[in-house]
């Protein structure tokens, strides 16, 4: 199997090139690795290659089949509109960063046993922070450590969760686990903060946020992906993620619209996105599959969009609240026109990506008669279209005139979302494409009469209580302020902590600390200097304590002045100054004990 | 700075507003006519996704404005 190129090797290899580069040659060079890499991908035939033995293990760095490659394909799409639309800044360390973990969620997606999967885990949050520091401020660097940290730990769950499955199951094997044995229910955990459960979710919206421009569209399209296909891959059907995504597309929204910053905008709405590819993979049925295998590939596209125009606005006008901006249709028309194609998409306009993958999970949903989950579904589908599909055209491009004047994107990022603003449309007008690489035959028409009136009823009735909440002043007015969210348990947890170790915990330390090593040897060293008469003042001591009662008060007196004047010159005239001879005649008396013992035992032996 | 822009002008936007209360009352009214294949009985309703998402919607900005708000509101440098 020498002749097969794993499909990681090509980004990951070629992203150490990038900083050896310069000007044009490596702007053509960054264009052609995604496509040379698409190239290699698309030649490899379906099946298992790249087999490794490693110890007594089976390393599968080459699994291709319809569900790994609907990820495969997605990500090089990305990887590239990402490159294009960030090739005029000329950041090396970011294009390095973000190649190197391009490769890596390549390198997780097509992996074929846990090992090879968990090395590519832990490179990714590598990548990950590297793309968050590039920033360079202050709240950029606490964010990646934050990030960091969250992540390895999640890592090291999964960790323990592989060892103990291995040890349970005897294999590394990377297929369907399910939720048996202490292991799956590690492993699920892990894969769980990466994609970003409720409660675990805050690493996102803290971090994305505070990436550079181009950071935070790589950012946006691989981590909860990956995540959502290693748990698509080996807990479909498991019920509680139901639950899990449900609650995912649900809790986002709120958040999202209190939001000031643009960005942690459209971060709340990502999690309410996966939301929906997590209840998919929770329901397990084909058709709930295939959703969210198509959801997946959609939401990519369209959250990859509307992260590249407000990158654009940032780009040209530094700023990213709402408070500071407003009226930028003016000077930004076609980056206004793809934010609102990827907003339609998003909100799944009919015509629009979002439409014809969305609805296959609701649809399985209602299969299933799950209410509960239903309404839920739907009503984040008329939240999400509140928050981006409104909020975030509106507040960037429209609502009040910021008085910001500024140039259009630069040309390669216009094409950069001109393409993908395309891509979104071509996909919600002609599904049939996207539907034929899903993992399972697809037998789902979304363009019915009732569905198309039902869901656009749903959209413009949800813009109608924008519109009318707007007008009418009710509607939350933008405040230059922040929103804890569960990132606060650390956060400020961890401020809790510190005291809790600073203050109790380190007086016990301390006070342990003189006991074992202060208090008890002095003691020690004290008794050792004259043993005979520390034993003859605890011998008085004890006296006293036990028969004070029995004594006559003179005795008492006595003793009592007796202790304190052997501790006024206590270890007084220690050392005994004795002459050879008694010396010698103790040395004979052990002699003779000795003698005795021995003729005695001996005697007895016998 | 006098250029005027497509919705400097008043009318422009009464227009957009009308067109997006014409398109509501349009899509009620479509909506009899429209035989539904519905999975759950509430579904058949007339208007009952124009109700739900109109009435979702109002809650979702009530509730985050009046309690979520007040719960997790912070001046910008809480964490430093």
């Amino acid at each position: 199997m020498i002749n097969i190129v794993p499909p990681a090797l090509i980004f990951i290899v070629g992203s150490f090139f990038v900083p050896l580069l310069k000007g044009r040659v490596q702007s053509v060079y960054l264009l052609l690795l995604p496509v040379l890499s698409f190239v290699n991908l698309i030649f490899i035939p379906e099946g298992t290659h790249g087999v490794i033995s490693f110890l007594d293990y089976q390393i599968i760095f080459c699994r291709i089949d319809r569900l790994s490659l609907v990820w495969g394909y997605i990500f090089h799409i990305i990887a590239f509109l990402t490159i294009l639309y960030g090739i005029n800044m000329k950041k090396d360390n970011e294009f390095m960063a973000g190649l190197f973990y391009a490769g890596c969620a390549i390198g997780a997606v097509f992996s074929g046993d846990l090992i090879s999967l968990f090395c590519f885990w832990e490179m990714m949050t590598i990548g990950s922070v590297l793309l968050i520091w590039a920033r360079k401020t202050r709240k950029s660097i606490n964010a990646g450590f934050r990030y960091a940290l969250v992540h390895f730990f999640g890592g090291v769950i999964l960790l323990v969760g592989i060892i103990l499955y291995s040890y349970e199951n005897g294999s590394i094997e990377f297929g369907y686990i399910g939720l048996n044995g202490l292991g799956s229910y590690f492993i699920f955990f892990g894969f769980g903060v990466n994609c970003a459960w409720p409660f675990l979710h805050s690493w996102l919206t803290d971090a994305y946020p505070e990436s550079t421009i181009l950071g935070t569209v790589f950012l946006s399209a691989f981590t909860t992906k990956t995540a959502v296909y290693v748990l698509a891959r080996s807990f479909p059907g498991t019920e509680a993620l139901i639950w899990i995504g449900t609650l995912m597309t649900a809790f986002p929204i709120f958040f999202a619209v209190i939001e000031n910053d643009l960005r942690r905008v459209l971060s709340y709405s990502l999690i309410n996105q996966v939301g929906f590819m997590v209840v998919g993979i929770g329901i397990g049925t084909e058709l709930s599959i295939n959703g969210t295998a198509a959801h997946a590939f959609a939401h990519i596209l369209y959250k990859s969009l509307l992260f590249m125009s407000m990158g654009a606005v940032m780009y040209r006008t530094g700023k990213i609240n709402a408070t500071d901006l407003g009226g930028l249709y003016r000077t930004m028309p076609l980056t206004c026109i793809f934010c609102i194609v990827g907003a339609a998409s998003i909100s799944a306009f009919p015509l629009f990506s979002g439409f014809v993958s969305k609805s296959m999970v609701m649809s399985a949903a209602a299969d299933k008669h799950l209410i509960i989950t239903w309404f839920t579904l739907v009503f984040a589908s008329a939240g999400v279209f509140h928050h981006s599909g409104i909020k975030i055209p509106f507040f960037a491009f429209f609502g009040h005139d910021s008085g910001i004047r500024t140039k259009e994107a630069p040309l390669n990022m216009l094409i950069a979302m001109g393409i993908a603003a395309a891509l979104c449309i071509f996909i919600g007008a002609f599904p049939a494409t996207l539907y034929s690489i899903l993992p399972f035959p697809v037998d789902y028409v979304p363009y019915t009469m009732s569905h198309v009136i039902s869901q656009l009823q749903l959209l413009m009735f949800s813009a109608l209580a924008f519109t009318l909440l707007y007008l009418s002043a009710i509607y939350p007015s933008e405040i230059r302020a922040l929103n804890v969210d569960a990132d606060w348990l650390y956060r400020k947890g961890a401020r809790g902590f510190l005291w809790l170790l600073e203050n109790p915990l380190a007086w016990f330390g301390n006070q342990v600390k003189t006991t074992v090593f202060v208090t008890i040897p002095q003691a020690f060293v004290w008794f050792s200097r004259n043993p005979l008469m520390a034993l003859k003042v605890a011998g008085n001591n004890m006296a006293i304590a036990l028969f004070e009662e029995s004594f006559t008060k003179e005795k008492v007196e006595r003793i009592r002045t007796r202790i304190a004047e052997v501790l006024t010159d206590y270890p007084g005239d220690a050392i005994r100054y004795s002459h050879v001879g008694t010396t010698v005649i103790w040395v004979m008396g052990f002699l003779l004990a000795y003698l005795i013992i021995y003729i005695v035992s001996g005697r007895i032996a016998l | 700075m006098s250029k005027k822009y497509l919705f400097d002008n008043p009318k422009n936007i009464k227009i957009l507003l009308t067109f997006l209360f014409g398109s509501c009352l349009v899509l009620v009214i479509i909506n009899f006519f429209v035989h539904k294949h519905a999975h759950f009985s509430w579904e058949e309703w007339s208007g009952f996704y124009a109700a739900y998402g109109f009435v979702a919607c109002v809650g979702l900005v009530l509730a985050a404005k009046f309690i979520l708000r007040k719960i997790v509101k912070r001046s910008e440098d809480y964490y430093d």
